[in-house]
């Protein structure tokens, strides 16, 4: 093989990902080439240099100690209280006991969704550019999103509506990229959410209305994905607008 | 008991990343104060989501992403975050080679490499943070940033060039300055 050929390689093989049959040749010829050898070496003194410039910041101690507590706590969706089932003798009393702490458990975590949701709709709009893509047609938003995210979704069209579109941008939610496209009604801004429909976080919340701190908020699951629709407005035209996006979905 | 054991799981699992993990988000941020709180918000959100890790998967990309999805809905990431162009795939994966510069660059001093670093934008800085210094696979370092392995390699490709670019003309601006 030329040494044009083997140059594309060059990366490949300082970083340790050629097949070994691959990266043997490659060897072979580097050990009889001067200067595809002075190369491989101008590439891994860079890695050396990147290696050790990278190693720059160490944390304080206040930190660690910080983050050694919240490691060694016990995580919060744990199923531990099952023990108790177990104890026949408390079983009225404890039961009714667990079962009120696992509604509010539950209740909780339904908010804990909602109140991230509502914490990204309100970082949106405090934020100096609240959409990455700004357009008010669901032909330039919808194609922005490709290759953003692993999905893709279908935006009404606000023809005959009182609402409209301002844009888009990436957000995420326990760790799932999704879509957050944002929409005006009466200079109110509501926030659209749409994400895969698999995570457990997301699928916490049960579909319906929620209303909560201010906010109004309703979901469902269509074609796999799952709606939230957020915003200060009421719950007629958060229902307005899920009904715009569950017939375009 | 379950509990405990998921706890002290989950602690064994991932303190000895701690080090790492904040260097990482110091590199993102740019800021100490911020790299504070996205250490403890992705520690916080691991372990609330650790039940849903699944033992045997990579843990450490998991942290890593959990890291960097936080940093990247957080005010600063989202000012910083540049779209990256990613038309070349590993097939048209540009041969260049390295001229005679690079070795010269590689032997530039740890500060020029250190503001190099900090000068270039987050997508490929992070990539080569990931690839370089915690020594991340390719395949690691597609699960970390959720882009395939092809990317993987073109970013990191467009990313050594980026950083070589930089240190070229530092090191063209320090022999002017002379």
């Amino acid at each position: 093989m030329a040494c044009e050929q083997w140059r594309g390689k060059l990366d490949a093989y300082v970083d340790g990902e050629l097949e070994s049959p691959e990266a043997n040749a490659l060897g072979t010829h580097l050990r009889s080439c001067a200067s595809c050898a002075a190369d491989a070496l101008g590439r891994v003194q860079m890695k050396r240099s990147v290696q050790m410039a990278g190693q720059r910041y160490t944390a304080s101690a206040e930190l660690r100690n910080r983050i050694t507590k919240i490691a060694a706590a016990k995580p919060r969706r744990s199923s531990g209280w099952l023990w108790i089932l177990a104890v026949p003798a408390l079983s009225v009393l404890v039961l009714s006991v667990a079962l009120n702490w696992y509604v509010r458990r539950e209740t909780a975590r339904h908010q804990r969704v909602y109140s991230e949701l509502a914490d990204l709709h309100v970082a949106a709009l405090a934020s100096a550019t609240p959409v990455d893509v700004v357009s008010t047609d669901r032909h330039t938003v919808k194609p922005w999103f490709q290759g953003k995210i692993p999905f893709t979704f279908n935006l009404p069209d606000l023809q005959g509506s009182e609402f409209t579109l301002l844009g888009g941008r990436v957000t995420y939610l326990a760790q799932t990229p999704g879509a957050h496209l944002i929409y005006q009604i009466r200079k109110h801004e509501v926030s659209v959410f749409i994400f895969q429909d698999r995570g457990e976080e997301t699928a916490g919340a049960p579909s319906g209305p929620v209303s909560a701190a201010s906010f109004n908020a309703e979901n469902w699951t269509q074609g796999g994905l799952r709606y939230f629709v957020v915003g200060d407005v009421s719950a007629n035209d958060i229902q307005a607008l899920s009904k715009l996006l569950k017939d375009a979905g | 008991m379950k509990v405990p054991q998921q706890a002290a799981k989950f602690e064994e699992l991932a303190m000895p990343l701690f080090d790492q993990l904040y260097n990482f988000a110091r590199w993102l941020t740019q800021d100490t104060a911020e790299a504070e709180d996205l250490v403890q918000e992705t520690y916080t959100k691991a372990l609330r989501g650790f039940s849903s890790f699944q033992l045997g998967t990579n843990f450490r990309a998991w942290m890593y992403r959990i890291l960097r999805n936080s940093f990247l809905s957080s005010r600063t990431g989202l000012k910083v975050t540049v779209a990256i162009d990613e038309d070349a795939d590993e097939s048209s994966l540009p041969s260049e080679s390295n001229t005679p510069e690079s070795i010269l660059i590689s032997q530039a001093t740890r500060d020029s490499v250190q503001q190099a670093l900090a000068d270039l934008p987050v997508p490929f800085r992070e990539i080569l943070l990931l690839c370089e210094v915690e020594e991340m696979s390719y395949q690691e370092i597609g699960e970390t940033l959720a882009i395939p392995i092809g990317t993987v390699m073109s970013r990191l490709f467009r990313a050594r060039k980026a950083l070589r670019d930089l240190l070229l003309k530092q090191n063209q601006g320090g022999r002017h300055g002379m």
